[in-house]
């Protein structure tokens, strides 16, 4: 899905998270997409409901802190699991709409909680050849 | 380039001479077996603590210190607010006051061993646990209020347990400094119904048998006899306290800027003690601590339910509760003066010896029971602190075995079916929601707990006391 591809790299007791695309919210979208996959399989789930999450913050790296952050709230409050993402700038920040479905354990046979986004390997960052990267650990 | 700088101060003892910013030396209790598989990062980041405004004394890690966020899991630190000390969010870590509780249960090995799989289903399908689980509390705000003021007193008032339980918690189950008032409303919302929920990842319920006594008097001071029954709870303050981290964090990286601190990890974000943000924060995370041991509180009530339906019934008493995530103040000998410490550990146990004042009378002479949880299909450990500890650690010891290996690499390496099948073999039962979960939590991905615990006595921190084997494990 979107534009971009994701991928999931070892830290010791947890994992770390890192999307990457052509634009700073396509690589949002796709480490989101990353730390999904550290709950549930994203295939398994269906985007059939939409949250709205909106972020104020000038600095990248904490933007996409906020971001990741935000969506974990929404995660444990609604008791859901979301598999698109649509992250649109905005004037000193993002709004973003998540799409998913409550978490259903049977179907979607979750690993594990994600408690936080860490400040461990913070990263956002734009490559030569144009393409962004951003990356953190999360606690699980 | 950090292990070059150790040097030996004794077969479990090590130390790096402060240099560049640091203010303290680090101290680095372990094993030479231990030592060989502890990553550099480990004592980077412990130097890093002791370069921190008013720590005092060292910047420890215990024998199950691996790589964290900003303090080392394992980390241990006090801090003097009269030297402008500082109290960390990441020196706390997300989940708040994590920690373990045992019960005795009076049951023998085979009372349990005729039940086992019934035990095991009943268990798993009355504790709320894994990713989306919901406990059967939903809590209005002021209730919200009243629980993260009281800890488990809030528990034991609405009927969850007995006053003789609260004796068996650290500070009596409930902190006073607790200001709900400083959780944010985001926070509180996310714990609306997780309270008497076990969580996921590396929480648990296990039930264990007593497999050996190392020191008798004191385990009949715990209540333990071989061949007998224990269960344990692992679990922490769920949403609650991951979202007080995640709210605290960004203002204190912020803060820790406007005093000019030039901090090498964001996650070592801090405020000086006796600052607003200091204070907000203090007040926060006790409400978290209580949170934790409310919830713990709860649990255990729902166990004894289960229990209680089933033929061998069992008397389970609460033998001792321990955080793992905590900043606490303390008081310590600084200099030979006693003083006034908040101690932060971080994945790490407090240890307390004998003849403490927080102690209750039946452990005065004993010290404090300090609970070591192993993998599920491993050992667990029950040991006591001691006065060498008070001195050596700032009354801290190990909280487990200590990841060995990442959770990418643990499922690469196994499947969830296979661990299930591997321990139903040696007699261990396995209930959880999640095949991946089981996997990544497997025993081979955890350092050997039994090193752990010896070179935590070695070191003098703590003495063995118990050695429990698990039985039923239901994974969160």
């Amino acid at each position: 899905m979107g534009n971009g591809y994701w991928e999931h790299y070892s830290h010791r007791a947890d994992m770390g998270v890192r999307g990457f695309g052509p634009t700073r919210e396509d690589a949002f979208a796709q480490a989101a997409l990353a730390m999904t996959a550290v709950v549930v399989d994203p295939k398994r789930i269906t985007p059939k409901d939409s949250v709205e999450i909106v972020c104020e913050e000038d600095d990248d790296e904490m933007l996409f802190w906020y971001w990741l952050s935000g969506l974990l709230f929404e995660m444990g409050m609604r008791n859901m699991v979301f598999a698109r993402f649509e992250v649109q700038p905005i004037e000193g920040g993002l709004r973003a709409l998540a799409w998913g479905e409550s978490v259903d354990t049977a179907r979607h046979e979750p690993a594990v909680e994600v408690k936080a986004a860490t400040f461990a390997d913070l990263e956002v960052s734009r490559n030569k050849k144009g393409v962004w990267m951003a990356q953190c650990v999360v606690d699980v | 380039m950090y292990a070059e700088k150790l040097t030996r101060k004794s077969d479990c003892q090590w130390s790096i001479a402060p240099f560049g910013s640091m203010r303290v030396p680090v101290t680095v209790f372990a094993d030479r077996e231990l030592l060989k598989g502890m990553d550099d990062q480990v004592y980077r980041q412990a130097a890093n603590v002791a370069a921190l405004p008013g720590v005092v004394g060292a910047s420890y890690t215990m024998p199950d210190a691996h790589w964290g966020y900003g303090f080392p899991i394992g980390g241990v630190a006090g801090f003097d607010a009269r030297r402008g000390g500082i109290i960390s969010a990441g020196g706390v870590g997300f989940d708040i006051a994590c920690g373990v509780r045992a019960l005795r249960t009076g049951l023998s090995y085979d009372d349990i061993e005729r039940c086992k799989d019934q035990l095991a289903t009943l268990l798993a399908k009355r504790i709320p646990a894994g990713v989306g689980s919901r406990g059967k509390l939903e809590l209005s705000p002021s209730e919200m209020d009243d629980m993260l003021r009281g800890g488990a007193h809030w528990a034991v008032s609405r009927g969850y347990g007995t006053q003789v339980d609260l004796t068996r918690i650290e500070q009596g189950g409930q902190m006073n400094e607790a200001r709900p008032r400083h959780v944010s409303d985001r926070a509180k919302q996310r714990q609306t119904n997780q309270v008497g929920t076990l969580g996921s990842g590396n929480h648990y319920l296990e039930v264990q048998r007593i497999s050996a006594v190392y020191d008798e008097a004191i385990a009949q001071a715990f209540g333990l006899a071989l061949g007998e029954v224990v269960v344990s709870i692992h679990c922490g303050s769920r949403g609650l306290g991951h979202q007080i981290g995640t709210d605290f964090l960004p203002r204190m990286v912020k803060a820790a800027q406007r005093e000019g601190l030039d901090l090498p990890e964001k996650e070592l974000a801090c405020a000086p003690i006796q600052s607003d943000l200091g204070k907000q924060y203090f007040g926060a995370m006790n409400a978290g601590i209580n949170c934790a041991v409310a919830n713990r509180q709860v649990l255990t009530h729902l166990v004894r339910q289960v229990f209680a339906d089933l033929p061998p019934g069992g008397d389970l008493q609460l033998i001792y509760d321990v955080s793992h995530n905590t900043c606490k103040v303390e008081e310590h000998v600084v200099e030979g003066k006693p003083t006034k410490l908040h101690v932060h550990r971080k994945g790490a146990t407090r240890a307390f010896g004998p003849g403490h004042p927080d102690l209750p009378d039946e452990f005065q002479a004993s010290g404090q029971p300090v609970l070591i949880g192993g993998t599920m299909g491993t050992s667990s450990y029950i040991l006591a602190g001691t006065q060498r500890g008070m001195e050596l650690s700032l009354g801290s010891c190990c909280h487990g075995a200590g990841r060995a290996m990442s959770r990418k690499k643990a499922t690469k390496r196994w499947h969830g079916k296979d661990v299930v099948h591997h321990l139903a073999s040696k007699g261990i039962v396995i209930r959880g929601a999640s095949l991946r979960g089981i996997a990544e939590e497997a025993p081979g991905a955890y350092k050997d707990v039994t090193v752990v615990v010896d070179a935590t006595e070695k070191a003098g921190l703590a003495r063995k006391v118990a050695r429990l084997e698990p039985m039923i494990c239901v994974k969160g």
